[in-house]
């Protein structure tokens, strides 16, 4: 039975890459709108094709995923997309970049559908002042006339964020958004993250290899093994998103559970 | 390039010819003054029209390149399997040496303006395809990924990403392929024709004998090489910002 609530309904999906074993088979998982969560697994367990498959970027061989009560056989505007590598336009400014989804809402404009086609297209309702808020509200107004190569990583993250949440989505997800930046910088995006989804209360998923983030992050931890994944464990972390988190006894119980777990999905690490 | 710094350029190779033509002292070798003074008396007596003529002719070659070879390299660079059914005629075709058509061409389309366009057309086409082909084909999947999540379909891809990414590529390669472009035209145009620079220098000039007029012809071929030269170079200021930023 399916909850009604579920934001991400993924239902006996199995997915294989071409010539190779599946990675998913007759998998079920399924998210509460409003829920933030984590999936940690080992390298190659199949963690950022589950975001990929969320994010209809690719389609299960069998089974079903359903986003906000919908299959997904093509990206929604209304899914959110952050990547590790930040998917900046190289030749647009901080600006543009961020106010790309304002001009491709326009760029589709007459192209909408009256009949109420499911083609999630850009809104095309957004405006300048909007650009600018989330420039101001990611801190990065200060660099909005700047190419993403002058910039810092953490700034070009905040600029991709910037651009995702735009859109107003009611789904973001995160495929190990902070790994390529130093640790100062990836605690602040960690904490700006917790602040975000508590002002727009969006739906987040983050893949993440790292266990301190995940259990920062994620009130539920899902935790994929060696393909194939059948079933995965989930971990229940309701403490997360608390700013006094980190650090505390519990969050560091809460790592060494999931230290555990994620031991005990790997049978061939050393001892 | 700084106008200062080319000026200073201009005036080292004026020096230079200046100082070969008085050492030489040979009526092959006339100096840079008579040269201009010739440049100017035969301008409004031909070469000027004759300069016109080689210029539409390079710059609608040019134009129908573009035209035809960026969209053609981003088809290709955007679906592989496309890719794969044309890439075996390109790779055959590619490294023709297109010149050695010139005369089949010249049967078809006649001695007219339509030989010479198609021929460096020809040539052009296929250096912009491929550069604009492989810049396509090496976009980054995840900077694909992340704008088709925004919602970006097939059109916006294209508008948005494909084109502002292949566009300098295509510049740089027409930027290098000019030279190639005016040293066919000079060669399409010094037989079977009655007009364009390389008549006028070859049948004009060269086979009367005149030199300094033979010289104006030279100067003014390199002038239309500068000019498109130039040209590029402010397309790709204009197009591609970003890539002239300073650090």
């Amino acid at each position: 039975m399916t909850d009604p609530r579920a934001m991400i309904d993924v239902r006996e999906m199995t997915f294989a890459y071409v010539g190779q074993p599946p990675v998913f088979e007759g998998f079920s998982w399924s998210v509460v709108a409003g829920e933030t969560w984590a999936i940690i697994g080992p390298s190659g367990c199949g963690k950022s094709t589950l975001l990929y498959l969320i994010a209809g970027l690719r389609q299960p061989s069998a089974g079903s995923i359903l986003v906000d009560g919908q299959p997904v056989p093509r990206p929604r505007a209304s899914s959110g997309l952050i990547l590790q590598d930040f998917g900046l336009l190289p030749w647009s400014t901080v600006w543009d970049n961020v106010a790309l989804v304002m001009r491709m809402g326009r760029f589709y404009a007459g192209k909408r559908d009256p009949a109420g086609s499911p083609r999630p297209y850009p809104r095309a309702d957004i405006t300048p002042a909007q650009v600018d808020y989330w420039l101001n509200r990611l801190g990065i107004a200060a660099v909005s006339d700047k190419y993403p190569n002058r910039i810092s990583g953490g700034q070009r993250q905040r600029a991709a964020i910037a651009r995702s949440l735009l859109q107003q989505p009611n789904l973001l997800l995160m495929d190990e958004p902070f790994s390529s930046l130093d640790a100062v910088t990836r605690e602040d995006l960690q904490r700006l993250t917790v602040e975000l989804r508590e002002e727009t209360g969006v739906t987040t998923v983050i893949v993440t290899h790292n266990i301190e983030e995940a259990v920062y992050l994620g009130q539920r931890i899902l935790v994929l093994g060696q393909p194939p994944n059948r079933t995965a464990p989930i971990i229940s972390n309701p403490l997360a998103g608390r700013p006094d988190y980190r650090g505390a006894p519990p969050y560091w119980a809460k790592c060494a559970e999931l230290r555990e777990a994620l031991g005990n999905e790997q049978p061939d690490a050393a001892p | 390039m700084r106008r200062r710094d080319l000026l200073w350029g201009t005036l080292a190779i004026l020096l230079v010819w200046q100082l070969a033509a008085m050492l030489l002292r040979v009526d092959i070798l006339p100096g840079p003054v008579a040269v201009f003074q010739a440049l100017i008396y035969e301008l409004p007596r031909g070469l000027g029209r004759h300069f016109l003529v080689s210029g539409w002719r390079v710059v609608v070659s040019i134009a129908l390149a573009m035209l035809l070879a960026v969209p053609a390299g981003l088809m290709l660079g955007q679906s592989p399997r496309l890719d794969r059914l044309v890439a075996p005629i390109i790779y055959i075709l590619h490294p023709i040496p297109k010149i050695v058509f010139l005369p089949i061409i010249l049967l078809f389309l006649g001695i007219g303006d339509a030989s010479k366009i198609f021929m460096i057309f020809l040539i052009l086409f296929f250096q912009i395809l491929v550069v604009v082909r492989d810049q396509a084909r090496s976009l980054r999947p995840e900077l694909l990924y992340s704008v088709r999540s925004l919602g970006a379909g097939r059109r916006a891809l294209f508008r948005f990403v494909y084109l502002p990414a292949a566009l300098p590529s295509g510049l740089t390669a027409l930027r290098v392929s000019i030279g190639t472009a005016i040293a066919v035209l000079f060669f399409a145009e010094s037989f079977a024709t009655t007009s364009g620079l390389g008549y006028y220098i070859i049948t004009e000039s060269w086979g009367r004998l005149a030199y300094p007029e033979m010289y104006a012809g030279v100067v003014a071929m390199s002038v239309l090489g500068l000019l498109l030269y130039f040209a590029v170079d402010w397309l790709e200021k204009r197009l591609a910002p970003w890539m002239f930023v300073k650090e």
